[in-house]
């Protein structure tokens, strides 16, 4: 599981939530790993406005990879490259392989097994 | 950065992806036909530009044909979701020979997005090959299309049974797009149909794009 993809995954499907964002992750350090993806800026930038920055760099930083990436948004950075490979990095090239993301609301953890996150709920949680 | 690759190698590329051991006739799993997504998908890259660059979804996943060919063909990151494991696990391995990065896969069903998700108007482009509602799950291919619309903020390319054209046009207009037939093609399905002895029976399916009415 990439950080991008945590930062779409939400529990608003359970029974009682109301927001269920963002997920706590819960992760060994030696089931993360880093993977290399080529860089694009434009892609970056575009993503930039969709993210949730603060829950970007909460789970960087839970993850012990956040160094280097500023803990809030720069003005100009559409245009600033430095910036934008920090966050590229982070969104992208780290990987949960094992672990658990846990629900803020209900405690409710969903399994991340082989790098692939479990979002599927019982009968009556939905 | 990804250089372009030739349909010829998208297509033997597509055949080497390892399909579906056991598949489940209650999900309706089959691999779409590698030269089918293979023509599918050059063709809305070259036409469209829907791919490269671009951040797609899979819905659907099943072994990944239409995500591994999404990423051959330039796209920036590809997300597969599919509801089974199985299928999610043979995905896994094939997106690992193939030694490609920028593929996430998420375990969730579908049927099950709504306006509250984070994915909605986030992908350029939605891919799908959904079932097509035979097993006592009718309705589920439209499911899957209005899912495929609420996450897409530009196109949705789906394969729907030519029986259910009408209905699928119908639904185009409800959701605001607009809907153009891309191919006629005929699948070759397993064991489509209880009450038939064949083993495979080939249906007549056509590929859509959707895109919004602007």
């Amino acid at each position: 599981m990439k950080l991008i993809t945590h930062n779409m995954l939400t529990s608003n499907i359970i029974k009682g939530v109301t927001k269920g964002f963002p997920l706590k992750i819960v992760a060994p350090t030696d089931k993360v790993q880093i993977v290399e993806v080529d860089f694009n800026p434009e892609f970056t930038s575009r993503m930039m406005h969709k993210l949730d920055y603060d829950a970007l760099y909460t789970a960087a930083e839970t993850l012990g990879h956040s160094e280097g990436l500023p803990k809030e948004v720069v003005p100009d950075f559409e245009t600033n490259e430095e910036f934008l490979k920090k966050v590229h990095h982070v969104l992208m090239q780290i990987e949960v392989q094992e672990g658990e993301l846990v629900c803020p609301e209900t405690g409710r953890a969903f399994p991340i097994h082989n790098g692939i996150p479990n979002m599927l709920l019982k009968e009556d949680e939905v | 950065m990804a250089t372009r690759i030739k349909k010829k190698q998208l297509d033997s590329a597509l055949e080497a992806v390892e399909v579906f051991e056991s598949p489940k006739i209650n999900l309706e799993q089959y691999a779409t036909p590698a030269n089918l997504a293979g023509i599918v998908l050059f063709n809305i890259q070259s036409m469209f530009d829907d791919l490269e660059g671009k951040m797609v979804a899979d819905l659907g996943c099943g072994c990944g044909i239409l995500s591994i060919g999404s990423s051959l063909l330039g796209a920036e990151c590809v997300f597969s979701m599919d509801i089974d494991r199985d299928a999610l696990d043979i995905c896994r391995k094939n997106i690992s020979e193939f030694e490609l990065n920028n593929i996430d896969i998420v375990q969730l069903d579908v049927t099950q997005i709504d306006t509250n998700s984070k994915w909605c108007k986030l992908f350029d482009t939605v891919i799908l090959n959904p079932p097509f509602g035979t097993k006592n799950n009718p309705g589920i291919d439209m499911a899957f299309l209005k899912a495929a619309c609420l996450l897409s903020k530009n196109a949705v390319v789906s394969f729907h049974k030519r029986a259910t054209f009408e209905h699928v046009e119908k639904i185009a207009k409800q959701l605001g797009m607009n809907v153009d037939r891309l191919a006629k093609m005929k699948f070759d399905v397993p064991n489509m149909y209880r009450h038939h002895k064949l083993v495979m029976k080939q249906i007549d399916v056509d590929c859509f794009r959707f895109t919004p009415n602007k």
